[in-house]
């Protein structure tokens, strides 16, 4: 059992252009990833675009594709609408989905490197904020990483995790469902505002929670699933498969996208090995449980259980937690490596802290110290839930600049514990992680841009001199193309015809 | 944890009667995490927008994913 296994992490910020609310969306979005990508692509050709072939949104993890007929016109995600889309020399894909510029990071392989890269992302977003400040004439545009306006509308921050495929769906929904009703209690960012349109002046622990109202679906954009179904792994479809996670709420904290990320690894972990076949922990009704979890502050409520139990979402939580602990201890303890053995820590520390005095964890989870803050305010300047200061609180939290974003201050000030340092984040803006293909991806953006055509997850495609053809190099594969199994190869090919006779995939597309 | 009762802003949506948002009130001496969230307050007076209203009005967002 590990926390090891290729993951990812795509968020869709909130943008916003000061005083201008009726600014189109998609114009300012693309202002963004048309800035940063100008200023990434020195040497470039015109842009190397994103090559949708090999997508399949509609494809359903039960076994059936929607037709492109009864889908909604948003679910057509593999539709090239000409909007901005840019690969990075760190691996990832910054571009305009659906009226919000989306950061996806590299495909990372453990929990650590997964807050890393976002971290970078958040980085990028806000570098790309300053260079579409400086075009001429230009409205200032603000990000935010967050999930929603509290008037009704709501984006996400998907998780993505690398399956085998021989586990059966049936048992990903029955034990990811209880577990992501749950987890909210450490992976909540914290909403002044209940029901999906705010109109009550309530805190509550999740952003994402009120948006969400079936328990299993294809849908991301309306009648949004606990569990969504989409099955377009980017990779081997009869080994892999990748599950698209759309509940988690975007984080500031690293302490709580760590936690978020790792403790979900553990439990599909366990979901593969079918270790947790006789156990169930799902609720009667989950999508009620999901929002009732959210709006009590106390932690108190009680799930009711199918099997007749009620338990806090602690409760689960720990019990969750006790069966990892059962299940390394059949591997034997010295099976753990040391960043599961540290998730696994964590996540014990982090559920003690809820069961006995929450505000001790305000300086790791993004809810706490982000409560924590109105709290001040109302103590010091005697205001009533509604007031909009405590709402602009809400959204400044994670206003992306570093200077102006509460979460920052926090961090700054020593107030919410960070586990990078700027150096590293910087670094990880422009380089790949080491150990997936968004290695290959990333070096190639950086050592050839003048080549690369286009990219995807699973693919680039080369324009190499003295070659008719455009050339298609496929990446299937997750875990090749790392600095392991191509790095020397990249370092001995000063130019792309060179690295694409070493690589033998001299046939035009 | 200390939190302010919000009594007179509890009005129970009819869809969801049975999750009233509980917010429990407790007047307790200040602790040591309340003089780090007050030593912070003054700063971010400072970076907070102008008009609260207003800025929080104006942002409106497009649905996602």
């Amino acid at each position: 059992m590990s926390v090891h296994r290729v993951m990812g992490i795509e968020t869709e910020y909130g943008i916003s252009v000061p005083g201008l609310p009726n600014m189109n969306p998609m114009a300012s979005s693309s202002q963004i990833v048309n800035a940063y990508a100008r200023q990434a692509a020195q040497g470039a050709r015109a842009r190397a675009h994103w090559d949708y072939d090999l997508e399949s949104p509609l494809r359903d993890a039960r076994g059936f594709d929607m037709s492109r007929a009864d889908a909604d016109p948003s679910q057509l995600t593999d539709e090239d609408t000409g909007m901005a889309n840019v690969i990075l020399t760190n691996g990832a894909r910054l571009y305009v989905d659906h009226a919000h510029p989306e950061y996806s990071s590299p495909e990372v392989t453990n929990p650590r490197d997964a807050v890393l890269w976002d971290r970078a992302g958040v980085v990028i977003m806000a570098r790309a904020m300053e260079l579409a400040a400086a075009v001429p004439q230009a409205e200032p545009i603000v990000l935010y990483k967050n999930n929603t306006d509290n008037k009704g509308a709501s984006y996400g921050c998907h998780e993505n995790y690398l399956m085998q495929r021989a586990t059966p769906f049936a048992d990903i929904v029955r034990h990811l469902t209880p577990f992501f009703i749950t987890r909210q209690v450490f992976t909540g960012a914290g909403r002044l505002g209940v029901g999906q349109d705010g109109r009550r002046s309530a805190y509550q622990i999740s952003q994402r929670a009120d948006f969400f109202e079936v328990e299993v679906g294809l849908e991301t954009t309306l009648k949004r699933p606990i569990i969504n179904t989409r099955d377009e792994p980017h990779a081997d479809p009869e080994r892999f498969r990748r599950l698209h996670v759309i509940v988690g709420d975007a984080n500031l904290s690293d302490t709580a996208t760590y936690l978020k990320m790792g403790t979900t690894a553990i439990v599909l972990s366990m979901v593969e090995a079918g270790f947790l076949r006789g156990r169930d922990w799902s609720a009667s009704r989950s999508v009620a449980e999901m929002h009732a979890v959210s709006h009590d502050t106390t932690l108190g409520h009680r799930i009711a259980l199918a099997d007749g139990r009620s338990l806090t979402a602690v409760q689960v939580q720990q019990e969750i937690l006790d069966a990892a602990r059962d299940f390394c201890g059949r591997d034997g303890a010295s099976a753990l490596d040391p960043q599961t053995e540290h998730v696994l820590d964590e996540w014990q520390r982090v559920l003690d802290g809820l069961a006995s005095d929450p505000a001790t964890l305000s300086r790791e989870l993004d809810w706490l110290a982000k409560l924590a803050l109105m709290e001040g305010y109302m103590r010091r300047d005697a205001l009533p839930w509604d007031a909009p200061r405590l709402q602009l609180i809400d959204l400044q939290y994670s206003d992306v600049r570093p200077q102006r974003g509460l979460a920052a201050r926090l961090e700054d000030r020593g107030l919410l514990t960070r586990m990078f340092t700027d150096d590293e984040v910087a670094a990880a803006v422009l380089s790949p992680p080491e150990d997936t293909r968004a290695y290959f991806r990333g070096e190639c953006m950086r050592r050839y841009p003048a080549s690369v055509a286009a990219a995807s997850w699973d693919s680039l495609v080369f324009d190499v001199p003295g070659y008719e053809s455009l050339l298609r190099v496929p990446t299937l594969e997750p875990t090749r193309g790392t600095r392991a199994h191509v790095g020397a190869l990249l370092d001995s090919s000063p130019d792309v015809a060179t690295l694409i006779q070493r690589l033998g995939a001299d046939a035009p597309r | 944890m200390p939190q302010r009762e919000s009594a007179e802003h509890r009005h129970v949506d009819r869809e969801t009667a049975e999750d009233e948002v509980t917010v429990a009130s407790v007047d307790s001496a200040p602790t040591e995490l309340d003089a780090d969230v007050d030593s912070i307050l003054d700063e971010i007076d400072s970076v907070l927008e102008e008009n609260a209203e207003d800025f929080v009005k104006s942002f409106v967002q497009k649905g996602g994913q």
